[in-house]
């Protein structure tokens, strides 16, 4: 299909809220806390990891206010490096990690597969259970007096020179990541085993491409992760001496164990994004994605080359410079499927009939954002480069770019694509597109900034800095309040529009998807009848004609 | 869709009747159900395959930059003690795969009977685990602060020639015999925490087997669990040789 196909649905203006969903199934806190309906545990986790969000970005907005001033003024310098930890800590543990997967992944999988439910339905909430139960670790870590390691955990700093509450943080990461295996461990199952007849490999959306590729990371990557927790924490209490020099160990065994984990991590936050993006850009351009098995092979390519970059964390650390140079080389191998997505999503707008609703703004934020982030990472993955740039704001802009101006922006895009599907009403259009808007200049303010000052040599993790770096700090300052107002509106405005937003219908957007083919919000069992499906994805020309057939059975 | 297995119960029905799981209400068909549960044991097991993986990279990075240490450490470990603890570990393995062929031809008894074997067997062996920890606590070979290294340092005499039982090693050397203890107990210690978990689900298993719930024609649990089993041997097996056996005489 080169050019859009144009459909038009019944009118949704008479849409009503179907009398029986998902939502007034069952009645009272209880039966939310304990259900085994993967639509109701993506909203318990849809409510947890929003609530962190905002903890997180707490922290962020005093770790931004404190670098308005080149002295340290507003607070002192062991609570700097505690906010910056938990910055990191409850940002990508809490929230990144959780956050497209088993929010949006939970409650879509099994419609877009054409499911009643995921695998392992009781996993599935025990999964949000570990969630909370290492949250609530985390929580007390920070309450306690909080802990100043880096999310890193980096030995022999953790395990030696601290004396802060890093033993409780441990063992709180190394909570949730059993819940994030679970989740990747139930996607997997049920992406194999619970197709609807006629739902072939090819014939998925993206969306369940790139989220299968996320969970094999989450299932092989985060055992590592666990067992190099357990063995900080034994370093730590009992000095077993693993990573201690003193007694032969080699602090580098840590860096190698938990960057083997931690880089493949970046790709489970963003590939769950990627397919976000290719959902909406899709349905707002009213074409099939350009070149589908080639975003679906590179989600799996990416999700392989993740497992062979991670010693680029080390290039300083003395890691040897022939194993430098291999890691190099592969880290760049990495840009090569990330681009022939963004490639593609490209293509895919081309003769497309655009619309810009808020989903599609951002995703556009996103493609713009994400573009910059991966293309310094390329810098990063050069060894000469990655000597200078290392260790100083370079290195923060660049995550972030990825981090939050991608996942955060794919996150966004998606709550609002499927906002009408998850609570049957739509958000409000144009302040929702106004902070879009608010939230990309906000960004780029806040981070564009911190690229300079990091090329100019400000290291991270410092709370005074010499008065030459001012300007571009109260830019980057100015900038994080714009970015916070951005992000605060959809929090706002999204819970306004429970009560008062419009009433959606089961198609808004008139997209293809198995999950807009039914009510929204959905049943309990999904689909009253098991689908059958019977087109490829994305197939503008089968909803056109399935429409025409709805208009001549029922007239 | 109806579940043919649990369909066809109500034909046998036998002195106790027992309330067979329902196909769980997700599931197109029994045979969905099964695939499914099989396919995520075997994802769950190569999750540990990765847990323990950190274990074993470290074991042998450290051996390798320590193999005086480390085979001077590992002759204090029990070759007997741990051919006995294999041969045990083993035939637990056997009876479990009977006990999943009992649950397949539907013997009730049978089942129960291999269940409690293996159970056994998997306990004996946690018994000799719990010798071979409390030999090493004599002779303070626990690391942490009162690890020993005089044993390795000046090294027993052989009483009939005279000679030192083993090289010595070296002050800063034998220090390092402690990374090698410390990997011991981790991964052995892993391994019997893992043994541990698996005997308390083989009591309720065989508590339920008991009540018949697994030779009606249901055996996922049984053959979930008898993975899940294999999986812990097949761990051993592997700790066996790189612990006990491999190189025990420095320099061959």
């Amino acid at each position: 299909m080169s050019a859009a196909t144009i459909v038009n649905l019944p009118d949704q203006k008479t849409a009503v809220i179907p009398k029986k969903n998902y939502i007034n199934a069952e009645d009272g806190i209880l039966s939310w806390l304990f259900t085994a309906d993967h639509k109701r545990i993506a909203i318990l986790y849809l409510i947890s990891i929003t609530f962190f969000f905002l903890v997180g970005g707490t922290f962020a907005g005093l770790i931004r206010l404190e670098l308005l001033t080149p002295q340290p003024d507003l607070v002192a310098s062991d609570t700097y490096n505690k906010l910056f930890t938990m910055h990191g800590i409850v940002m990508i543990f809490l929230f990144l990690v959780p956050s497209i997967p088993a929010t949006l992944g939970n409650f879509l999988i099994p419609i877009m597969i054409g499911t009643r439910d995921l695998a392992f339905p009781k996993i599935n909430l025990l999964s949000w259970y570990l969630y909370m139960f290492g949250a609530i670790f985390l929580s007390a870590a920070i309450v306690l007096g909080g802990v100043d390691t880096g999310w890193t955990f980096t030995t022999p700093l953790s395990t030696h020179y601290l004396n802060t509450h890093v033993v409780t943080a441990g063992l709180g990461v190394f909570i949730v990541g059993f819940s994030s295996i679970f989740t990747g461990l139930n996607f997997i199952v049920t992406i194999h085993r619970m197709r609807a007849p006629g739902m072939t490999w090819f014939r998925l959306p993206l969306f369940v491409w790139s989220n299968y590729a996320a969970s094999v990371l989450m299932v092989l990557g985060t055992p590592v992760l666990a067992i190099t927790l357990v063995l900080v924490v034994l370093e730590r209490t009992i000095g077993i001496g693993v990573f201690d020099p003193t007694k032969g160990g080699d602090p580098l065994l840590f860096q190698h164990l938990f960057w083997f984990y931690s880089h493949p991590a970046v790709y489970i936050m963003i590939l769950p994004g990627f397919g976000v993006i290719s959902e909406v850009m899709s349905t707002f351009s009213r074409k099939r994605v350009f070149g589908y098995s080639a975003v679906a092979f590179s989600s799996v390519a990416i999700a392989l080359f993740g497992f062979f970059v991670w010693a680029h964390h080390m290039f300083i650390m003395g890691v040897s410079n022939y194993s430098a140079l291999v890691f190099s080389l592969l880290t760049m191998l990495v840009a090569v499927p990330s681009a022939i997505k963004v490639f593609n999503w490209s293509f895919t707008m081309q003769k497309g009939s655009i619309t810009f609703e808020t989903p599609m703004l951002y995703a556009l934020a996103f493609i713009g954002l994400f573009t910059i982030g991966g293309l310094t990472g390329v810098f990063l993955g050069s060894l000469g480069m990655d000597i200078h740039l290392t260790e100083t704001y370079f290195i923060v802009a660049h995550f972030h770019y990825v981090m939050v101006g991608g996942m955060l922006m794919a996150f966004l895009a998606g709550l609002h694509f499927w906002w009408p599907k998850l609570t049957g009403r739509m958000y409000p259009e144009s302040i929702s597109q106004l902070s879009a808007v608010t939230s990309f200049i906000g960004f780029n303010l806040t981070f564009m900034p911190q690229f300079m000052l990091g090329y100019l040599g400000m290291p991270r993790r410092y709370h005074s800095y010499p008065p030459e770096f001012q300007v571009l700090n109260v830019l980057s300052t100015a900038g994080a309040t714009v970015l916070g107002f951005g992000f605060l509106m959809p929090v706002l405005y999204l819970l306004w529009s429970l009560k008062y937003g419009k009433i959606a219908g089961n198609n808004p957007w008139q997209a293809t998807g198995l999950e807009w083919q039914i009510q929204s919000p959905p049943l309990t069992e999904n689909f009253i009848e098991m689908p059958v499906m019977d087109h490829e994805a994305y197939d503008y020309e089968w909803l056109a004609h399935k429409t025409e057939q709805e208009v001549t059975t029922v007239g | 869709m109806d579940n043919a297995i649990v369909a066809t119960h109500d034909t046998h029905v036998e002195e106790h009747h027992v309330e067979l799981p329902q196909l769980r209400h997700h599931f197109e068909t029994e045979e969905q159900q099964r695939e499914a549960g099989t396919f995520g044991m075997w994802l769950f097991l190569l999750t540990e395959i990765m847990f323990f993986g950190g274990l074993f990279f470290a074991y042998l990075l450290y051996r390798n930059w320590y193999n005086p240490a480390f085979v001077a450490a590992s002759n204090q470990l029990s070759i007997p003690l741990g051919t006995v603890n294999t041969a045990v570990l083993i035939s637990s393995g056997f009876f479990m795969a009977l006990g999943v062929w009992a649950a397949e031809v539907r013997k009730k008894s049978l089942l129960v009977l291999f269940l409690i074997l293996t159970n056994i067997a998997g306990l004996a062996f946690l018994g000799v685990k719990a010798v071979e920890y409390k030999e090493k606590w004599d002779k303070h070979h626990i690391p942490g602060a009162h690890f020993d290294i005089t044993e390795f340092v000046n090294p027993p005499l052989n009483p009939k020639t005279g000679k030192p039982v083993e090289e010595p090693l070296s002050p800063d050397m034998a220090q390092k015999t402690q990374l090698f203890f410390v990997l011991y107990f981790a991964m052995t210690g892993m391994h019997a925490l893992h043994m541990v978990i698996g005997i308390v689900l083989l009591f309720w298993l065989t508590y339920r087997a008991n009540r018949g719930e697994f030779t009606e024609g249901y055996v996922a649990p049984i053959e979930n669990f008898g993975l899940y089993w294999h999986f812990v041997d097949i761990v051993w097996i592997f700790l066996f040789p790189l612990l006990y056996l491999i190189n025990r005489h420095p320099g061959t």
